[in-house]
């Protein structure tokens, strides 16, 4: 079954001769959330704009619904909506002719209603009569969702939607985000804050140097990577590691109150019970244990770093 | 066809022309009275009569042909330029829209004002002189022209440019020294026989010409080559359009 978004082969040279995609290859599902992650100047916002017309690719083919997005531009580009990274907004339009502006735009008759009910969902129905300039970075960046939002679109890309935004707005953004996919809406994000990509993703895509570099659910992805770590605290102090558990990749913590095990969930062995048996044996007495499972974050790390270091070599 | 979009465009471009609107037509109304009183009176009064018509009514066409030129110009091509320039490009070239939209849309608006104007200029010098219009209809036809041919030169300009100078040199270097050597406040039969020559290079002296002839009868080069001339330059600034669009030129990377 082919995705609602299937980019092919996408290739990006931009005029300088810089190389901004690699031949990327990716297949969006209807109605999933994708968090499209990477460093900066990964090629993130290349990817969106090339898949929404605004920059010409140099290689490769992008099909948005079936249709594709140069031969068919006007089927595809009515089926999506776009979020820009930069607040690009004139400023002495007011807010509710800029939104309705955008659906013009993209061929919509006019509704004062549906533009009314988008301002309420994004929390701007007080601002309807400002000037984009009289707003605060926070609602501009809300009425360039607005905008995105004013069509209906079947896929909506969202390029760091929460830059500078705070943490309270945030969440409500993330509200918006569940509330568009339980009515169906494929979504595709950039984002720096993992958290945010954690909180809300179906699934992690990893882009790095133009090359997608990994694809995959994002629970799976946290289970098949997730790394935990156990910390045991001692009852007594240690000055050093008894011989008899040298061997089993325990470190002791740096005041010896404390022994550190890094072991992988989904092992055959977790080696757990061995440790405890020979924590006994060696007469070391336990006082508490904790277990903490790695973030996506230092995945996303792990990986950039990896590719990073292959390159090199 | 997204007719819609055209709409959209067309509104927004209107509504930024009617939210300066005193400025708009201010300026316009002001310098031309001045005209009307530097050359019709100062002027006006030592020359007194050019091929039969008062000098006063003589100036009013190319009064317009300047006006009118000007506005077509620098109203598309800052409505182009401004959303290159504060970024809100990005939504025209995602928008399910080809470029007969955009022009459309863009440079119907901003022929739309420079007509606007050239109404009001014309309404205007009516309080000036004395004079009547021998033939409406073509007179509208040369104004339409205009504008819209214009307009689309603003259009490349607009899209041409990479900072506010150079949008604002052609219209200065180019544009004002043409009209102004156009015959629009002088018969081209005034000059000595080598300047003539030169002048029939100058593509505004068929305007100004075909324009005059549309209200008094007299020209100084026949009106159906002035028509072939207006014509000959819409079908350049079309193509030249078209060739921007094809291929992206400033607009895409
Ligand atoms: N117009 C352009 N001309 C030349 N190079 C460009 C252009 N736009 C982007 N690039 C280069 O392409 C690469 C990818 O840029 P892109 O904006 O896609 O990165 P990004 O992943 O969105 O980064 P960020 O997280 O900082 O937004 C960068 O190295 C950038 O310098
Ligand atoms: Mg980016």
């Amino acid at each position: 079954m082919s995705g609602i978004v299937e980019v092919d082969g996408l290739a990006k040279r931009y005029d300088g001769g810089f190389e901004a995609l690699k031949g990327v290859d990716l297949s969006i599902r209807e109605g999933e959330i994708l968090a499209l992650l990477g460093p900066n100047g990964a090629g993130k916002t290349t990817l969106i704009s090339t898949i929404c017309g605004i920059t010409v690719p140099t290689d490769g083919a992008v099909r948005v619904g079936g249709h594709d997005v140069v031969r068919d531009f006007r089927a595809a580009r009515r089926m999506i909506g776009l979020v820009p990274q930069e607040i690009n907004l004139e400023p002495f339009e007011k807010v509710r002719d800029t939104v309705a502006f955008s659906r013009g735009l993209f061929g919509a008759p006019r509704d004062d209603a549906k533009v009314a009910a988008v301002l309420e969902a994004l929390s701007l129905t007080d601002k309807a009569g400002s000037q984009i300039k009289e707003l605060s970075g926070g609602m501009k960046r809300r009425v360039l969702i607005a905008k995105a939002l004013s069509h209906d679109p079947k896929v909506l890309f969202l390029d760091e939607p929460t830059a500078g935004v705070d943490v309270e707005l945030r969440r409500g953004m993330w509200e918006v985000v569940a509330e568009l996919k339980r009515r169906g809406v494929t979504i595709i994000l950039t984002t720096h804050y993992i958290e945010e990509a954690e909180a809300i993703a179906d699934r992690i895509a990893v882009i790095s140097k133009g090359r997608i570099l990994l694809v995959e659910e994002k629970d799976a992805l946290m289970a098949r990577m997730g790394r935990k770590e156990m910390v045991l605290e001692l009852s007594e102090p240690l000055d050093a590691l008894p011989p008899a558990l040298r061997a089993s990749g325990l470190a002791l913590g740096a005041d010896g109150s404390s022994l550190r095990y890094v072991y992988d969930v989904h092992a055959e062995r977790t080696g757990i019970t061995r440790l405890l048996s020979d924590l006994q044996a060696a007469g070391i007495r336990v006082r508490d244990v904790t277990t903490r499972q790695s973030s996506l974050e230092e995945i996303f790390t792990g990986l950039v770093d990896h590719d990073a270091r292959e390159a090199a070599e | 066809m997204n007719w819609s979009a055209v709409a959209a465009i067309y509104r927004f471009e209107m509504a930024r022309f009617f939210r300066t609107i005193t400025q708009s037509l201010v300026s316009p109304v002001l310098s031309t009275s001045l005209y009307f009183v530097v050359f019709g009176a100062a002027i006006g009064s030592r020359i007194d009569q050019v091929e039969g018509v008062p000098y006063g009514a003589f100036i009013v066409p190319g009064l317009i042909m300047l006006t009118v030129l000007t506005q077509a110009t620098s109203n598309a091509s800052f409505g182009i330029y401004f959303p290159k320039f504060i970024g809100t490009m990005y939504e025209i070239l995602s928008a399910p829209i080809g470029y007969v939209e955009i022009v459309l849309g863009y440079v119907g608006a901003a022929a739309t004002k420079a007509l606007f104007i050239g109404v009001i200029i014309l309404v205007t010098s009516f309080f000036f002189v004395d004079m009547t219009i021998l033939h409406p209809l073509v007179m509208v036809a040369f104004l339409i022209l205009t504008c819209v041919s214009f307009a689309l030169l603003g259009f490349i300009i607009g899209i041409w440019a990479k900072n506010f100078e150079q949008l604002q040199l052609v219209p200065l270097l180019v544009i004002t020294p043409l009209v102004f050597l156009g015959g629009s406040f002088y018969s081209i039969s005034m000059l000595p026989p080598f300047w003539q020559g030169v002048t029939l290079f100058n593509p505004v002296v068929y305007l100004v010409s075909g324009f005059r002839w549309s209200f008094f009868g007299t020209a100084d080069v026949p009106v159906a080559i002035s028509l072939v001339a207006i014509a000959a330059f819409l079908g350049i600034m079309l193509a030249v359009t078209a060739w921007i669009f094809r291929t992206g030129w400033r607009l895409k990377q």
